[in-house]
Order: C-alpha cells, then structure tokens, then sequence
C-alpha cells in the first residue's frame, strides 16, 4: 500500500471513530451541564468552595468567577515554580525564574501550553503532576464552561442568567475530563507510554556505559494534554517523544483525542438549543475546514518542495519514522485547527506551505473544530458574524436561533474576531523593529519571520506549537507572549459572556418565511465563506511575508 | 460600595482559590496516583520504559528509544565516527545532547528546526547522503544515490527515534554483513524478521526498530 493510501485509510478511520463518538458524547455532556442533580463527592467539593451550583449568575457573575478561578491559578503555577527548588519530589532541579515563570503559569491557565522551558530538564514530579497538569483539566474545564453559558444564552429567553460557574468548572472536570482521561491514559501506557514516578536513574546501553532517564506522570498527562486540547508536553519533543507517543495506535488515538470534545460539543449545542440540525449545521463547517486542511497538508507534505527536502528525497526532517508523511500531517493539522499545539513533528520543518496551513489554521481562530469549548463559542461568533452579513445582503434584521443580532450583539462579536489579530499583528511588528528579538531567530528570511510570526499567532490563540527554533527563553519573548496568551484567552471571553447575557435576556422571534435557515447546508457553507474571508483578509499580507513566500520560492 | 466591590472580590478570589485547591487534589493527586496504580498493576514493563534485554539477560536500553552506535571517540575528533559493524540509526545533527541542565546527563529530546531553504539543513542532507554511499558501499555491492531513503538523511522529531526504514535497513545489510563476517542473506533475513508493517495493514508506515536488529545482530555473532 502507498504511504498515500494508508494516510486516507488512517483519516477515514479517525472519522469513523468520531462518528462513532459524536452521539453518546455529545448527548451526555448536554446531560451533564443540564443535571440538576449533584454527586456526594461533589457536594463535598461546592461545600468546600462555598458555593451553591443551584445559584443562577447572570453574565458579570459568572464573568467574575471565571477571572477569579484564572487569576489565583495563575498566581498559584507561578508560586509553585518559583519554589520547586526547595520541594520534595522535584528530582532537584532548581526553581524557574520569574520571567519564564510567569510564561509558563499564564500558559497552561490559557489552554495554550506554550512551552519556553525544556520538560525534561527542568520541571520535576510535583510542578508537572501537581501544577501544570492539573491546568491541563481545569484550563479546559472553564473552556467548556464558558462555551456552555453562550450556548445557554441562545437557548434561554427572558431571563439573562447564564447557570452557575462553579457547577459548570465542577462537572466539566470531575464528570467528563477525568473519566476519559482514566481511560485514555490507561490506553497509552499499553502502546508504550510511561507512567512512574522514578526519579533520575541510569539504563544500561547497547555499545555500553549508561543513559540517564527520568521517570514521570507521562501518559496520565498525556491523556488530558490532548483531549483538553492544552498540548504541553513532559518532555521536550512533545509527543514525537517516543515515551509520549509509542507507536502509530497511540498516534491516532492521541488525535481522536484532540478532536473528540470540540466535535462532540455541536451535538451538546444541538441538544441545549432544541435543534440537532442547528449543531449539524456547526458541525459540517468544521469537518469541510478540517478535512479541507488535511488533505492540503497530506498533499504538499508528500510533495516535499524545498531544497534540503528535494536533496532528501522527502520531508522526513523533524518527523518520525513509525508515523511517516502521514500521520504526521494529520496531527499537524489537528493540533493547529484546535488549541492544542501538541506537536508529533516539528512544524518549523515542514514544507513553506505545510507550515504555512499550521500558521492559517490557528489564524482562522481555532474553530475547525477548535480548543474544548473555545472552538464551539469561537465558532458562534463567527455564526452570528454569517448571519449578519447575510442580513445585510437581504435587507433583513438578521436573527440566529430565535434571537436578534442587533448593534449590540454584532459589537461584542465584532470585538471578539478583533483581539488576536490585533495582539498577533501588533506585537510581531514590533518584535520585529525592535533590535534584538531577531536574535532569537534560527533561520533567516521568510522563515525567520514566520517564526516570529507564528509565536505570536500561537500565543494569542492559545495554541502552544511553535516553529521552535526560536529561542522564546528571554526576557522579550517571555514576557510579551504571556501577555498575548492572556489577553488572547480571557479577552474575548469578556464579549463572549456579555454576548450571552445579552442574548439570554431577548425575547425569542419567531421563525417566519422570511427567517435564514442557519440548519441548511447553504448556511454551513456561508460561514465557511465567511471564516475563510475574514481570516484571510485579516492575515494575508502577514502570511505573503513568511510561509507564502518560501512556499512560492521552493 | 467601594467596600462592598472589594469584600466581593475578596469572596470570589476565596472561592477561586478553594475550589483550585480542591481540584488540585482531584486532578494532581488522585487522578495520577490511580492511573499510575493501574499503569504499574497492569502493564509495568511499558509503564516503566519497555526496557530490552540482550540474550545475557542484560539490559541494553528502551525499545522505544533510539541509540547511537558509534566508535569510542578519538582524540581530538569533534564528531563521532559511526561503528559500522553495527545498523546505524537516522543521524542525529547534535540532537539528544544536554545542553540546559547541566547537572545531569539526561537524554534530552528535540529536533533541529532546520527549515527546507536553510543552507545549515542542506548542506547536513548532501553530506550525510554522501556518507550513507560511500560507508554503505562494498567491493561487490555499490550503493545508488537514489536509493537511499529520506530517513537516512534526516533526523527526526524527536531525536530519538528508536526506528529506520525498512529500505534504509536493507541497504546497510551488504556493509554490515560484510564488517561481522556473515552471509549477506542471512543478515536480511534478520532485518526481515525486525521488520514491522502498518498496524493492520494501514497505521503508521514499515520500519525497523535498530536496537532490536542490533541486538539480534550480536547475538547471532557471538
């Protein structure tokens, strides 16, 4: 068989697999964040907290909880670093500095999982397990939140209130993260993936002497880096690192997991609004763009235009051998289309067109499918941004859902889509007048831009891959992209909340002749249109600089 | 109301930080102990780095993890020259050196960054493409230049990658047959049998996993 034809049959089998998926998933998390009844140990935990998950907030409560939960977690990351040096269990690596420090704590409290450190060599058992994978659950969880107050924003009328965020943070983490988390953990370490807690020890060698090795939470991590679309690696290969990602099973299964919850979540939609055909409609958006994007990504992988590759006979630099061409650029676009910015392969050394659709699919905003949660909210400002324009061409007040998108509703949705153009574009051109940031550059020309470029884009839309030849680990870089994480992060949730609010607060319109169908096909592919020309209009001259001109070049 | 915005700022951030300890617990303890109880109860040689043995019963590494297969290093060499006696793994460009933390000697995992139109990148394909062909090249067998695989020119995502393609193995067979002394076929025939398909004929691609093949190699000889 061709490494061509094992691609498509390995990506007909991912989508068979999230079919399969889609149903039981999606309708269980509409339970989930619908259930009026609470477990033991969860009553245990809201008595903790002091809350009461019954307590409905309208959206400037329930906005507040989110910023505060974020704010300790990342005051909590950044304290937990700064003293590793003096806990137990950090297999003795010393405490990080401040800057990169701070990096890291705003990082994996954004769902970004930038990572300016290297795993391996600096972060021990209690920082990982105890710090940074447990953003990986909670960084998701509110995520999910946050898209399930929109959700209930379009669903409710009359009211304005948007459920109770602790409940919301509560079940997302203890009822849906954490048991496919178990599972999926349990699957990685029978392909291969470690889970210990050894510290340092020395391994016996083929041409003899010793390598030293550390042990680690790996596939436990692993698991919720993935399907929480969070994507910061143990070690500092991410999951090319054979400990992360054995073999071609865990490979695929790690992508299922990626793509599971931000799929599942249009039927969760479907279910909440009271039309399933409504989250179809979300739903066929996503898969055209992601499929869309992986055969383009499969075609010039194969294709392996560019000087060192054409010598090489293929891309194979930065990929491994028992993933090939294929699975490599399944993954690729995988983690580029949601948050996750897990990496299988290094996207720095892909072709200039490969790493230009890595860069374009963290431009479209993360929407195809998108982080967990921040994908479907993502993706429904950009619904109501279709049905506005199609208002304008019509000539009609534009509704979505039962609800009128009027000047306040296409404001907030307006000033979502323009927070991470503004922090990419912003702070690339100034890294870039700036005389020393370039310094951190590997490569030059075209390229060296787009490693800049795609830092920033990375950041601000809470990926987290990296064409990681540049250097991040300075006081510039540091600092200016956990900014861009954070802003890009919570930022737009601001407009999202109050989008709700506003929405929950409508009466609801009745459906006439007149009403768009947003469950039709012809609506699926306007907001496909609609992405696509916003996005590009947005980065285009961006991109002609970097990937585009090294692609045309090669 | 300036007080009653900070008293319930100060509520919220108490809440905040109660339920970020509570789910610490939940998410950092209990859920990595349970699944490492598990891990190890179930399947503890992969939990623990699926570690392989030589006949002797010695541990010679991880199965999953490449090695080099290099000569002791001379003085005053600033590369290490391959030992061609045994299957060689993807080259490695300076990757899998710690670099950081220098208080170990970890293995440390990385890949180069080299893009396609980088001169460093290009130059490392010509040259390791050049010395595929000439170490591979026996009185009787001469190797093609076209037919040396991209794996064996590029180093990987990892650095550590424990596998070569089944082509890339092939063609080191003649060199290594002839450095242990040993009938060309039978040395494919090993490599045959270290050959691994697609996973049901179409997960992930063929390839051969070099420790596994050397340590077969050097049973077989001694």
């Amino acid at each position: 068989m061709s490494p061509q034809a094992a691609g498509l049959l390995q990506l007909t089998a991912l989508i068979a697999a999230l079919a399969l998926a889609y149903r039981p998933l999606g309708d269980y998390m509409a339970k989930v964040y619908s259930s009026e009844k609470n477990y033991a140990p969860e009553k245990w935990i809201y008595k903790v907290i002091g809350a009461n998950p019954a307590a409905e907030m309208r959206w400037p409560a329930y906005l507040r909880a989110v910023l505060a939960f974020s704010a300790v977690s990342v005051l909590f990351l950044y304290l937990l670093q700064r003293i590793q040096g003096s806990l137990p269990g950090s297999l003795g690596f010393s405490s990080i500095d401040p800057d990169q420090a701070f990096n890291t704590a705003a990082s994996f409290v954004a769902n970004t999982n930038w990572q300016s450190y290297y795993g391996e060599q600096a972060m021990g058992h209690v920082v990982q397990t105890g710090g940074l994978a447990v953003q990986n659950f909670l960084s998701a969880a509110v995520g999910m939140a946050v898209a399930v107050a929109l959700v209930r924003g379009f669903a409710r009328s009359r009211t304005g209130e948007l459920g109770n965020f602790w409940a919301d943070l509560v079940r997302g983490t203890v009822r849906i993260l954490v048991p496919i988390s178990v599972i999926g953990a349990i699957v990685l370490v029978a392909c291969g993936a470690i889970q210990n807690f050894s510290g340092i020890h020395q391994v016996g060698q083929f041409m003899g002497g010793t390598q030293e090795w550390n042990g680690g939470a790996v596939a436990s991590q692993e698991a919720i880096k993935e399907l929480g679309t969070n994507g910061g690696g143990y070690f500092n290969a991410n999951s090319a690192h054979p400990f992360e990602n054995p073999n071609p099973l865990s490979n695929l299964f790690e992508i299922f997991l990626i793509l599971l919850i931000p799929f599942a979540l249009t039927r969760t939609f479907g279910r909440m609004v009271g039309s399933l055909r409504q989250g179809y409609a979300i739903l066929g958006a996503m898969a055209v763009i992601w499929i869309g994007f992986t055969a383009l990504m499969m075609w010039t992988e194969f294709a392996h235009r560019g000087p060192a590759f054409e010598i090489a006979g293929g891309a194979m630099e930065g990929k491994e051998t028992r993933f090939g061409i294929a699975g490599s650029s399944i993954f690729a676009v995988a983690t580029t289309l949601t948050s996750t910015g897990a990496v299988n392969s290094f996207h720095s050394s892909y072709t200039g067109f490969g790493g230009g659709i890595t860069m374009l699919g963290m431009q479209l905003g993360e929407i195809a499918p998108g982080g967990v949660g921040s994908g479907l909210y993502g993706m429904l400002i950009m619904a109501v941004i279709a049905v506005f324009l199609a208002g304008l061409m019509v000539g009609r007040t534009p509704e979505y859902l039962g609800k009128k998108i009027g000047t306040r509703q296409i404001k907030l949705a307006a000033c979502y889509i323009l927070v991470t153009p503004a922090l990419v574009l912003g702070f690339t051109a100034v890294a870039l007048a700036l005389p020393t940031p370039a310094d951190s550059m590997t490569n030059s020309g075209a390229h060296g831009f787009s490693e800049i470029l795609y830092a920033y884009t990375s950041g601000a839309n809470n990926n987290g891959s990296a064409f990681a030849g540049l250097n991040a680990d300075t006081q510039w870089f540091n600092t200016t992209i956990g900014i861009a994480m954070l802003l890009g992060r919570f930022v737009p949730m601001v407009f999202v909340l109050a989008l709700a609010g506003s929405l929950a607060e409508q009466k609801p319109v009745p459906e006439t002749a007149g009403t768009l169908r947003t469950d039709k096909p012809l609506y699926a592919g306007l907001l496909v249109g609609t992405i696509l020309i916003i996005t590009g209009l947005t980065y285009f001259p961006a991109l002609a600089l970097g990937p585009l001109a090294e692609g045309l070049a090669s | 109301m300036t007080n009653n915005t900070v008293s319930s700022t100060a509520r919220v951030l108490g809440a905040g930080l109660r339920a970020l300890l509570v789910l610490t617990l939940v998410c950092g303890v209990i859920y990595p102990l349970a699944v490492t109880g598990a891990a190890q109860a179930l399947f503890s040689d992969q939990a623990n780095g699926s570690e392989t043995k030589d006949v002797n019963g010695q541990v010679v590494g991880s199965s999953l993890i490449g090695q080099r297969y290099d000569l002791p290093p001379k003085k005053g060499e600033t590369s290490p020259t391959p030992d061609l006696r045994w299957f060689q793994p993807r080259p490695s460009n300076g990757l899998g050196t710690n670099s950081v933390n220098t208080q170990y000697s970890l293995l440390l995992s990385g890949a180069t960054n080299r893009s396609g139109d980088n001169e460093e990148l290009v130059q490392w394909v010509k040259d390791a493409k050049a010395a595929v062909v000439k170490d591979n090249s026996t009185a009787t067998h001469k190797v093609n230049p076209a037919d040396v695989p991209p794996d064996a020119v590029t180093s990987s995502g990892s650095g550590l990658d424990p596998h070569i393609s089944p082509a890339y193995a092939e063609l080191q067979a003649h060199r290594v047959a002839e450095k242990n002394g040993l009938d060309v076929k039978k040395v494919e025939s090993l490599v045959a049998d270290h050959t691994t398909d697609r996973l049901l004929g179409f997960m992930g691609e063929p390839r051969v996993n070099v420790l596994e093949l050397n340590t077969a190699l050097r049973d077989l000889t001694r």
